[in-house]
C-alpha cells in the first residue's frame, strides 16, 4: 500500500467501532498554496475583499519564514469537506485523516455547532461560493467601489452578531403592544362606563410606535440590514451574506480548545489502535502528533501562549481516563470553551501543565503573575467573550435617522480605540447614509462620543 | 497577466496560482494604496528627490492598509496565559531600553508591514494633469510635417530583428490544430513586423530654465526652483514630442550647463540678472529660431538684483519675451514679507503690463509649486485659445 487513501476506509471503520458518529467527509488533496488561501479566507471560496489580500501577504511572509505549516482544513457539513496539503507525507496524511474524523464527530454532535448548522444549513462551502458569485455579479453591476464600501462596513462588523437570536429573524413589531388598562378603582370603572363613545385607549389612532430599536441590539449586521434608512436590496443581501458566514464561523471560534483537543485525542487514539498500519508509518505519525500537540517550542523553556491542541488534548485525555468515554461524549455534546474550561480545567491539571498568568507591560517587561485557577480561567477566556469583539449595541435611531451606538465599557473594562472606532463609523455611515455616533469612554474613563471627522 | 507576474513575485508556480484569490485581493489592495497615494501625490512628489536622476520612476514607501474593526483601547498591561517552568515573580523579558511605545501593541502586526510602490513619472504627470484639470497646451508655431516610422501590420518575410514571436507562435498553433503529426515550426509560420513611413506633424519646443545661483540663494531655494522646473518641464513634455531643455545659471556672469551639473551649481557673489537673460538671447539666436520653436522661459531667483542692472535686464527680458511664448518668474524665498515686491519681480510685472505673455509666482513652500504649475498651464491654455 502506498497512498493514505488506501488506509482511509479502515480508519473510518475503526473510528465508527469506537463510537464516532459523523456525516460523510469528502477528502481532497490540494496544493499547499491553496491550503494557505483557505486559512486566510476561512472558507475555500469566499467573497473578494482587499482585506483578505493583506492577510494573504502576511501569511505568505510567515509561510516563507517557515513559521506555519498547515496539514488540513476541515469544514463541517453533510457531507463535510476536508482539504489535505498534497505535500503531506503518508504518515502525516494518515494522522490527518484520523484528526478530521474527530472534527467531523465533534461538529455533528456538539450543541453549539448543531445550533449553528441547523440554521445556516450543512453546505457552508457551497453557500459561501454562492455569496462570492453574488458579490461578483454586484461588482459587475454596481462597480467595485460601491460594493467595496458595503463590504468594508459589513466585514468590519462581522463579529457583531447575536447568537441568542435566530439567523432568520423577524423585524421588530412596529407598534408597542396596546396597554391593557387596569380598571382598578371603582371611580374609573364608573367613569369609563359613563360615555361609551369615549375612544378607548386600544383604538388605532392611539397606537404608539415602538422606539427603534425597542431594546439595545447587539446584532449590528442584522440591524443595519433591516433598518438602514436607504439601503438598497443588493446591499442588504451583502450584509446578510456576511452575517450568515459569521453564524457559521461562531462555533469554530467558541469551541476551538474543545474541538482541536477532541480531534487530537482521536487521531492519537485511532493511530494507537490501528494495527493495520506499517510500523514505520505509525512511528512517523506519532512523531507528527507530538509536534502538533507540543506546548512549548523545541528550544524554549516557557511559552507565552497556550497551544489549544495541547490544552484540549490533555484535558480530554484526563477526562476520558477518569470518567470514561461516555461521560466525555456528554461533555462534548453540551459544552463550549467557556463551560469546558471552567468546569474541567482543574487546579491539578493546570499545575501539571505548568500554566501561569503573566503581565506584559508596554515597556516590554513580561512578568509571571500568578497560578491561581480562577485567574487562569478568566485570562484564557477573556479573548473569547462576545466573539472576540467589544460589546457594542445599537441603542437609538433619532428622528433624522442618526444612529446611536453604545459601547458597554463596564463589561469590557475599558473604552474603545477612538481612531479605529471613527474609521469604522466612517465605513458605517456610507451604508447607513445618516450620521452614526458611538458612545464610549476614553483613557481616563470619561464619557466620549465618537463621530466621523469632517474631511 | 504580466502585471500579476511582476507583482505576485516568485511564489507563482503552478496552474492554481493563476486563479489565486489571495493574489487577486492583494492586487486590489495595492490599487487602493495607489489611489490613496494619488490623492496626496502633489505633496509626496514635491518632496521626493527625483530631479536629475536617470530613473523615470518615483518610489514611495507605503504601509499596508488596515481594515478597521472596533477595538478596545490598549491596556497599560496586557495579560495572557503561558506554559512552562516559571513561577510567580519570574521576569521572562526585561523592559526594553528607551523605547516605551514598545511592540506591546498587540495585533497591529498586519498593519505594520511596509513596502514600496513604484510610480512612473509619466503616470504621475497624467494624474496630476487630470487632478488639477490642467488643459493641454496648444502650440503656436511649427506645424511642419515630419516623417516617422511606425509599426504597421505583419509580413511573412522580414529582418530577423523584427520577428514577432507571439504572432508566429499563434500561426504555428493554428496550423497544428488542423494538421496531424505537424512539425512545431515551419518558415511559413514566421511573421515579421512591417514598418511604414508616416507623415507626422512636428512640433518643437525649447524651454529655458534660468536660475540665479548667487550667494543669497540657499539650498532650499534651489531645491524649490528645481522641483518647479522639473514639473513644469514634465508638463511641457506631455505636449511636445521634441522638447529641448537649456539650463542657464548666473551670478554676475552666466553659463550654460548640462542638466546634471545645473542643479549642483552653487555660486557666490552678487546678482546681475541681465547676464542670464542675455545668455538666453544668445542661445536662441544660435540654435532655436522662434519661427521653428515654441520658446518658454522660466527664471528662478530670490528677487534681488543690482539696481544698476535694471535697464539692461529690462531690455534683455523684453527681447526674450518677443520670441518666447511665455516668460515665467519664480520667486523662491521663504523670508519675503511682500512676495514679488522685489527688483526682479518688478521686471516681470512690467512685462505683463505691456501685454506680453508673462507671469510671476512666489514659492516659499512645496505646496506653492502646484499653484504655480497650475497657474502657468491655465494661463497658457487661455493664451493659445485666443
Amino acid at each position: 500500500m502506498s497512498s493514505w487513501r488506501d488506509y482511509q476506509p479502515r480508519i473510518e471503520t475503526l473510528a465508527k467501532s469506537l463510537g464516532l458518529s459523523y456525516h460523510p467527509v469528502d477528502f481532497e488533496a490540494v496544493p499547499s498554496s491553496f491550503m494557505m488561501e483557505i486559512s486566510v479566507y476561512g472558507l475555500p471560496v469566499r467573497m473578494p475583499h482587499w482585506s483578505f489580500g493583506t492577510r494573504y501577504i502576511y501569511q505568505l511572509i510567515q509561510h516563507r519564514m517557515g513559521n506555519s505549516r498547515l496539514f488540513e482544513v476541515v469544514f463541517p457539513g453533510n457531507p463535510g469537506h476536508a482539504y489535505l496539503a498534497n505535500n503531506n507525507s503518508l504518515a502525516e496524511n494518515v494522522l490527518v485523516t484520523a484528526h478530521v474524523l474527530g472534527h467531523a464527530d465533534f461538529s455533528r454532535n456538539n450543541m453549539v455547532f448543531r445550533n449553528s448548522q441547523d440554521q445556516v444549513g450543512e453546505h457552508i462551502v457551497e453557500q459561501a461560493a454562492t455569496h462570492a458569485r453574488q458579490i461578483g455579479r454586484a461588482i459587475e453591476e454596481y462597480g467595485v467601489q460601491r460594493v467595496e464600501a458595503v463590504l468594508d462596513a459589513a466585514l468590519a462588523l462581522e463579529q457583531h452578531i447575536d447568537m441568542h437570536h435566530r439567523l432568520r429573524r423577524e423585524r421588530y413589531p412596529e407598534y408597542l403592544p396596546p396597554k391593557t388598562e387596569h380598571i382598578d378603582s371603582a371611580f374609573r370603572k364608573r367613569f369609563t362606563s359613563l360615555d361609551p363613545e369615549l375612544p378607548s385607549s386600544t383604538n388605532q389612532m392611539h397606537r404608539q410606535r415602538a422606539p427603534l430599536p425597542p431594546h439595545p441590539e447587539h446584532d449590528l449586521l442584522w440591524f443595519v440590514a433591516q433598518y438602514a434608512p436607504e439601503l438598497e436590496g443588493w446591499e442588504r443581501d451583502i450584509f446578510l451574506a456576511v452575517r450568515e458566514e459569521s453564524f457559521y464561523f461562531y462555533p469554530v471560534f467558541a469551541t476551538q480548545i474543545m474541538n482541536e483537543g477532541w480531534a487530537s485525542y482521536w487521531h492519537a487514539r485511532l493511530l494507537r489502535e490501528a494495527d493495520f498500519l506499517p510500523q514505520g508509518a505509525y512511528v512517523d505519525a506519532i512523531k507528527c502528533h507530538s509536534d502538533v500537540v507540543r506546548p512549548i517550542a523545541g528550544d524554549q523553556q516557557v511559552a507565552l501562549g497556550v497551544n489549544p491542541y495541547h490544552l484540549g488534548f490533555s484535558m480530554w485525555d484526563t477526562i476520558i481516563e477518569r470518567d470514561g468515554i461516555e461521560a466525555a461524549r456528554n461533555i462534548m455534546r453540551q459544552d463550549d470553551d467557556f463551560s469546558f474550561i471552567r468546569n474541567y480545567l482543574t487546579a491539578e491539571m493546570a499545575e501539571k501543565l505548568k500554566m501561569f498568568r503573566y503581565d506584559a507591560s508596554s515597556n516590554g517587561e513580561i512578568k509571571v503573575a500568578e497560578t491561581d485557577l480562577n485567574a487562569l480561567h478568566e485570562s484564557l477566556l477573556a479573548p473569547k467573550y462576545n466573539f472576540g469583539a467589544p460589546s457594542i449595541a445599537a441603542t437609538h435611531v433619532h428622528v433624522d435617522g442618526t444612529l446611536d451606538l453604545q459601547h458597554n465599557h463596564a463589561v469590557d473594562g475599558r473604552g474603545l480605540d477612538a481612531e479605529r472606532g471613527r474609521k469604522v463609523l466612517e465605513y458605517l455611515e456610507r451604508v447607513w447614509r445618516r450620521p452614526v455616533r458611538m458612545h464610549t469612554v476614553d483613557e481616563r474613563g470619561e464619557a466620549v462620543e465618537l463621530r466621523v471627522q469632517a474631511a | 497577466m504580466s502585471e500579476s507576474e511582476s507583482q505576485g513575485g516568485s511564489h507563482l508556480n503552478g496552474w492554481y496560482d493563476l486563479f489565486s484569490r489571495g493574489a487577486r485581493d492583494w492586487l486590489r489592495h495595492n490599487e487602493k494604496v495607489r489611489d490613496a497615494v494619488r490623492e496626496h501625490l502633489p505633496e509626496i512628489v514635491a518632496g521626493a528627490d527625483i530631479v536629475g536622476g536617470a530613473s523615470r520612476t518615483v518610489r514611495v514607501p507605503v504601509k499596508m492598509l488596515e481594515h478597521y474593526h472596533f477595538r478596545l483601547l490598549n491596556p497599560s498591561k496586557q495579560q495572557g496565559v503561558g506554559q512552562g517552568a516559571a513561577k510567580p515573580g519570574d521576569v521572562l523579558a526585561q523592559p526594553s531600553q528607551g523605547d516605551t511605545s514598545g511592540k506591546g501593541a498587540a495585533g497591529s502586526g498586519e498593519g505594520g508591514i511596509e513596502f514600496t510602490l513604484e510610480f512612473k513619472i509619466d503616470d504621475i504627470v497624467d494624474w496630476l494633469w487630470e487632478e488639477m484639470q490642467l488643459p493641454n497646451l496648444k502650440a503656436r508655431v511649427g506645424r511642419s510635417e515630419d516623417v516617422d516610422w511606425t509599426r504597421e501590420g505583419w509580413d511573412k518575410r522580414g529582418a530577423r530583428s523584427r520577428l514577432d514571436r507571439r504572432r508566429s507562435m499563434r500561426e504555428s498553433i493554428k496550423r497544428r490544430a488542423i494538421q496531424t503529426d505537424a512539425p512545431s515550426f515551419t518558415d511559413e509560420d514566421l511573421r515579421f513586423r512591417q514598418l511604414n513611413r508616416r507623415e507626422q506633424p512636428s512640433i518643437q519646443a525649447v524651454v529655458f530654465l534660468v536660475m540665479d545661483v548667487s550667494g543669497s540663494m540657499t539650498d532650499r531655494d534651489r531645491q524649490l526652483a528645481k522641483t518647479f522646473f522639473f514639473w513644469a518641464t514634465q508638463g511641457l513634455k506631455r505636449q511636445y514630442k521634441h522638447l529641448d531643455t537649456v539650463f542657464v545659471a548666473h551670478t554676475t556672469e552666466a553659463w550654460e550647463f548640462s542638466e546634471e551639473e545645473f542643479f549642483k551649481v552653487a555660486g557666490t557673489g552678487g546678482t546681475v540678472a541681465s547676464t542670464g537673460l542675455e545668455k538666453v538671447n544668445e542661445i536662441i539666436e544660435e540654435r532655436f529660431s522662434p519661427s521653428r520653436y515654441n520658446i518658454y522661459l522660466f527664471y528662478a531667483s530670490d528677487g534681488d538684483n543690482y539696481t544698476e542692472d535694471r535697464q539692461h535686464a529690462e531690455a534683455a527680458l523684453e527681447k526674450v519675451a518677443d520670441s518666447a511664448g511665455y516668460s515665467g518668474y519664480i520667486e523662491v524665498s521663504g523670508t519675503g514679507q511682500r512676495p514679488l515686491a522685489t527688483e526682479t519681480g518688478a521686471l516681470f510685472r512690467n512685462l505683463n503690463a505691456d501685454g506680453k505673455p508673462a507671469g510671476s509666482f512666489a514659492i516659499s513652500k512645496v505646496e506653492d509649486i502646484w499653484d504655480a504649475v497650475r497657474h502657468f498651464f491655465q494661463h497658457q491654455a487661455k493664451e493659445s485659445n485666443v
